[in-house]
Parts: structure tokens; C-alpha cells; sequence
């Protein structure tokens, strides 16, 4: 019951307040601006030669205000903002009039959370035992230099290694296809080539997203394992005689992780802008893509409904491995 | 001036510091251009990199060495002000949270640890996207400063806390020193460090976001940027059509300036860091 109290029901009302802070942020964003999407929309549509008669153009106003959810008060368009987040309701969108835009996300999702979820693991695991090993075995020559490679791949943003990755494997060297997620026409299921296709178009992106994230991580758990060296238990067990291996495996690394989960769920959305970015570079048609066609196309509600549900999707997201967090750190469990 | 002589002891610190004083030179280089940078074809176009053209001219006929010092000049420009303007903010919302503590600081550090987990990326774009046509290099700056600076506001109210307990500042109140001059004279030198370590960073976080916006088609793409200048590059096909000079001269200039910034802002932070500074003296 104190877990409850303590951590659960905390954890939780911060889980609410931040995704309020967040949709409020997404709410007041178009409002503050001296740009009016509608004028906005009405302008590009003009621009692009289409005629349009005065009445015609007031009429378009008032149903593209409503669909923008800007009629009436402010506070009236914040309740109803509200409503429609709740139902899934964002309108639908401009440019594929009339598929939903939820439709189109949900179409879209499950790669991104493909490409993310296997992506920040590998990195995580990976960059996790090398960092550890690499800060516990100072003296070693090869883990150094894994140290002199994570200092230089680490400040590289995710889209100049995706830039990087594609000239040097897809066009130097043409192992790897150039961008998309399968072989256009063909449909998903489950055989062994068109399993070894999705595999071959994934490769590239994975790649670039992870190789990020083991830099990254490799790093602060070398920094990590480093002090965690000095604690007197590990003095304790090496006068103990207990084996070096057991020694980094149970007492330094178990120690040392802790940090880095919560570490990860700090950077959760930074990986996620990452990985938009990346299926951009490859063309993989995740939320990242529907993202820039949506922008291209100045698809407003399209835009509007990535943003909310991204955010929506990440702050759970968070809150799921802040959850998880007691399965790995004892002293929560057992208060 | 003993600061930099120990800072440059550091071989990270004085290869980051080589390579940022190249790109400053090649920024600077901009005013002496023979080219203007928005004229398309002035140059024969597509020419591999020749005594002529050092580093090749693209497929809008210009050339690719003169473009990429107004790159190289915009993009630190838009940079350091938006870092400016992002520590402004860190420093006074750190400040206040600290000094203040209370409702103030709890709402405060709310407020940052909710922008902290809020993927950054989507809510530039929002803003991006509605400031589209005015995307000049004040906007842009404006933009990038107004966000990022959660985490050195966290760092800097720490510090503001721990230095609220010290003795001086008890000593200060009771001889009745104002509290503006208390935090102007005796916090900032506590806290300029950190600003400036934190400074870098940021710096490179802007240069990030700008090309990635910039690839995106969010920015002004008319005004030459390392962003513009891959968008170009990028949205021309090079990689197909073998032009390498163009594409890898953005990547290559924004992968020195990352890695640069990146290692003097390693460098400063051990520098900063207690325990280092008792190694440093202990070696002497």
C-alpha cells in the first residue's frame, strides 16, 4: 500500500499534469499567433489559381473555422479541443478529403513504434554493456577505443548520420535499398522474403537511430560505472575475493543502471524527434513521414493530430517505464 | 587568461577550439565573396571541385566554397543568438525558482519538467509551421531560444539553492545588502560557468534544429544556411546524380562544427567539475 501512496498515485497525478501542460501548449500554439491558419489556408488555395468568388470565400471561412475548432470563445473552443482529443476526433484531413486523420495516424503508427522500440532498446542494451565494460576495465586498449568512436559519433544529429549511412551503404556501396519499407506493391505478411525485404529496408534507419543512442548511452554509463567503482562494497567484495566477473555483472552494473533508466525516459522524446527525422532521410512511411507530406501539403489537421497524439503517445510512453522502474530498483519495492 | 592556458592543456579543448576558429574564419570569409549568394547561375553549373571553383559549383550555378562561407556565417549567427536568448531565459527562470523557492518554484520546475519530456521537435514545428513566410534569421533565432532551456534552468536553480545556504549569503542579508545586488554580485560569478558550458551546447542543439527544419522545408530556404544548403543538395537529387561535392560539403562543415562544439563543451564541464579541478591541482 505505501508503494501505492507513495509512488503510484505521485507518478500519476504528474502523468495528468504534464500531458495537460502538454495538450494545452498544442491548444494555445495557432491561437498566439498573428497568423490565421484559415486566412492561411484561403490564401495557398487562391494562390494556387483556384477563383473564388467573395461569397463563396466567406462561406469556406466559416467551415474551415469550425473544422479548426475555432469558432466561439476561447474557452468554449478549449472544451471542445478537449472533447475531440477524448473521442479521437481530429477532423479530417485537408489534402486526402475525406480519410480521418486518426486513420491515416493509425496507419502510420505501427512502424514508428517499430523503428523506435527496437532502435532504443539495441542502443540501450548495447551502449549499456559497452559503456560498463569500458569504464570498469580502464586499462584495456580495445574498449578505449570504442570510447575515441562514441565521442565522435555522439554530437552527430540523427539525420547527418542518416545522410551519412545512406551515401556510404546505399549509394557507394549498393547493399541496402535507398529509402521506402518494402518493395512498392508488394503487401505485408508473413513470408520469408517479403520478412528478409522489410528487414533490408529497416536496416538503414535502425541503424542510424541506434548507433546514436549506444554513443549516447555508452557514455554516461562509462561516467556512471566510474563512480559506482569507487563505492566501498565493490572494495569490500574484491578483499572478499569474490570473482571480477560477478563483481561487474551483479554489484557494479546492477548498480549503475538504475540511473540510465530514468535517463531513458528523459530522452524518449528526443529519440522520437530523432526517429521523424530519420524515416524523413529514408522515406519509411511512419508518423515522421505523414509528418512532412503534411507540411508539404499544408495539411493543417493532419499536422494538429500527429502533434497531439505524438505527445499524448510519449508522455504514456514515459509513464509506462517510470511504472516499470520499481521491477528494477529493489529499494522502491520493498518500502 | 590562466583560465584558457589550462583549458588548452586539454588536447579535446584545443582541437575543438582549432576547429571552430577554421569555421569562424571561413564564416568571415563570406564578406570577401566575388558571388552574391542568392544569384543563381553565375558559375557553370555542376563543375567538380577545381582550382577555379575550390569545392565544385551545384546545379544552380553557384559556387558551392563561396556558398557555404554565408552558410557557415547565417547559421552561427542564428546559433549563438538563440542561444543568447535561451540562457536569458534559463538563468531568469532558474534565478527566480531558486531565490523564491515556495509555490513559485514548484509551479516553475513543473512548468520546465513538462517542456522536458514534451518532445521539442513537434512543437517547433507547430511554430514553425505557422511563422512559415516570415522565417528570417531574427525569427529564427527567436524561435530556437525560445525553447531547450528546461534542463539549465534545473542546473542552475541546484546551484542557486546550495549558494542561498552559505554562510556569505546569511552575512549579506544581515548587513542589509539589496537582494538585486546580492544576485548580480555574488551569485553571477558562481553561475557564469555554468552558463557558458551550457551556452555551447545549445549552440549546437540550434544548428541541429535549424538544418532539421530547414530539411523539412520550414525555413526560408532563400537565405544560405547549412540547412538550406543540404535541402538544396538533398531536394536536387546530388547523391544520384554524383554531384558528392555538394552534398558532403553541408555535411561535412556541420559535422566539424558539432564535433568542435561538442569537445570544448566536454573539456569546459571537466574543467568545472570539482573533482576534476582537485586531480588537475593534485598533478601539479
Amino acid at each position: 500500500m505505501r508503494f501505492v501512496r507513495r509512488y503510484l498515485v505521485p507518478r500519476l497525478i504528474q502523468y495528468v499534469l504534464v500531458l495537460w501542460l502538454g495538450i494545452t501548449v498544442i491548444f494555445f500554439i495557432p491561437r498566439l499567433m498573428p497568423s490565421d491558419p484559415v486566412e492561411a489556408q484561403i490564401n495557398t488555395l487562391l494562390l494556387q489559381g483556384t477563383f473564388l468568388g467573395p461569397a463563396v470565400v466567406e462561406e469556406m471561412t466559416g467551415i474551415l473555422r469550425e473544422m479548426y475548432g475555432l469558432k466561439g470563445g476561447l474557452l468554449e473552443q478549449y472544451v471542445s479541443f478537449w472533447r475531440r482529443l477524448f473521442s479521437g476526433d481530429f477532423g479530417p484531413s485537408l489534402f486526402m478529403f475525406p480519410t480521418p486523420v486518426i486513420q491515416l495516424i493509425g496507419q502510420s503508427l505501427p512502424w514508428t513504434v517499430g523503428l523506435l522500440l527496437v532502435s532504443t532498446v539495441l542502443g540501450w542494451i548495447i551502449g549499456n554493456i559497452s559503456g560498463g565494460l569500458t569504464g570498469y576495465f580502464r586499462q584495456s586498449r580495445i574498449l578505449r577505443v570504442f570510447d575515441g568512436m562514441a565521442m565522435f559519433v555522439r554530437p552527430i544529429p540523427y539525420y547527418i548520420m542518416a545522410l551519412m549511412l545512406i551515401i556510404l551503404f546505399a549509394y557507394l556501396l549498393p547493399v541496402f535499398p535507398l529509402g521506402g519499407a518494402l518493395v512498392i506493391g508488394t503487401e505485408f505478411s508473413f513470408t520469408w522474403s517479403i520478412v528478409w525485404n522489410l528487414f533490408k529496408h529497416a536496416f538503414l534507419p535502425l541503424m542510424s537511430l541506434s548507433l546514436l543512442g549506444v554513443a549516447v548511452n555508452h557514455q554516461t554509463m562509462r561516467l556512471i560505472i566510474q563512480n559506482v567503482k569507487q563505492e566501498d562494497y565493490i572494495w569490500y567484495a574484491k578483499i572478499g575475493a569474490v570473482k571480477e566477473r560477478t563483481i561487474f555483472a551483479r554489484y557494479a552494473m546492477r548498480n549503475a543502471i538504475l540511473p540510465q533508466i530514468t535517463g531513458l525516459t528523459l530522452s524518449l522524446g528526443q529519440i522520437f524527434g530523432g526517429a521523424l527525422i530519420t524515416e524523413i532521410v529514408f522515406s519509411y512511411p511512419g508518423i515522421g513521414w505523414l509528418l512532412f507530406r503534411a507540411i508539404i501539403l499544408t495539411d493543417y489537421n493532419l499536422i494538429m493530430g500527429i502533434t497531439t497524439i505524438s505527445i499524448v503517445a510519449i508522455i504514456t510512453g514515459i509513464l509506462i517505464i517510470d511504472l516499470l522502474y520499481p521491477l528494477f530498483d529493489p529499494r522502491i519495492r520493498f518500502k | 587568461m590562466k583560465t584558457l592556458r589550462e583549458l588548452f592543456r586539454d588536447s579535446r579543448f584545443s582541437l575543438g577550439a582549432a576547429v571552430l576558429f577554421v569555421l569562424v574564419v571561413l564564416a568571415l570569409l563570406s564578406f570577401f565573396s566575388p558571388y552574391d549568394p542568392t544569384e543563381w547561375r553565375v558559375v557553370p553549373r555542376d563543375m567538380p571541385p577545381s582550382w577555379e571553383h575550390l569545392l565544385g559549383t551545384n546545379s544552380m550555378g553557384q559556387d558551392v566554397f563561396w556558398r557555404m562561407t554565408f552558410a557557415a556565417r547565417n547559421s552561427l549567427i542564428v546559433a549563438v543568438f538563440g542561444a543568447i536568448i535561451s540562457r536569458a531565459i534559463a538563468v531568469t527562470v532558474g534565478l527566480v525558482a531558486g531565490y523564491s523557492g515556495g509555490i513559485v518554484d514548484r509551479v516553475l520546475m513543473f512548468i520546465s519538467d513538462g517542456f522536458m519530456v514534451i518532445p521539442l521537435f513537434l512543437i517547433l514545428v507547430l511554430l514553425a509551421m505557422l511563422i512559415r513566410e516570415h522565417m528570417n534569421l531574427v525569427n529564427m533565432a527567436l524561435l530556437f531560444g525560445i525553447v531547450g532551456w528546461p534542463w539549465d534552468t534545473r542546473l542552475i536553480r541546484s546551484q542557486i539553492l546550495s549558494l542561498r545556504e552559505r554562510e556569505f549569503t546569511y552575512t549579506a542579508i544581515l548587513s542589509g545588502t539589496p537582494t538585486r545586488k546580492l544576485i548580480f554580485n555574488e551569485y553571477f560569478p558562481f553561475i557564469i560557468p555554468l552558463v557558458l558550458a551550457t551556452f555551447i551546447n545549445h549552440t549546437a542543439f540550434v544548428v541541429g534544429m535549424e538544418m532539421t527544419l530547414a530539411l523539412i522545408g520550414l525555413t526560408d530556404l532563400t537565405i544560405p544556411t547549412l540547412g538550406a544548403m543540404l535541402q538544396w543538395a538533398v531536394s536536387y537529387q546530388a547523391i544520384l546524380l554524383g554531384l558528392w561535392w555538394w552534398l558532403s560539403v553541408p555535411i561535412g562543415v556541420a559535422v566539424a562544427l558539432f564535433v568542435a562544439l561538442y569537445l570544448v563543451s566536454v573539456s569546459i564541464s571537466v574543467y568545472l567539475d570539482p573533482r576534476a579541478r582537485i586531480q588537475r591541482v593534485g598533478a601539479r
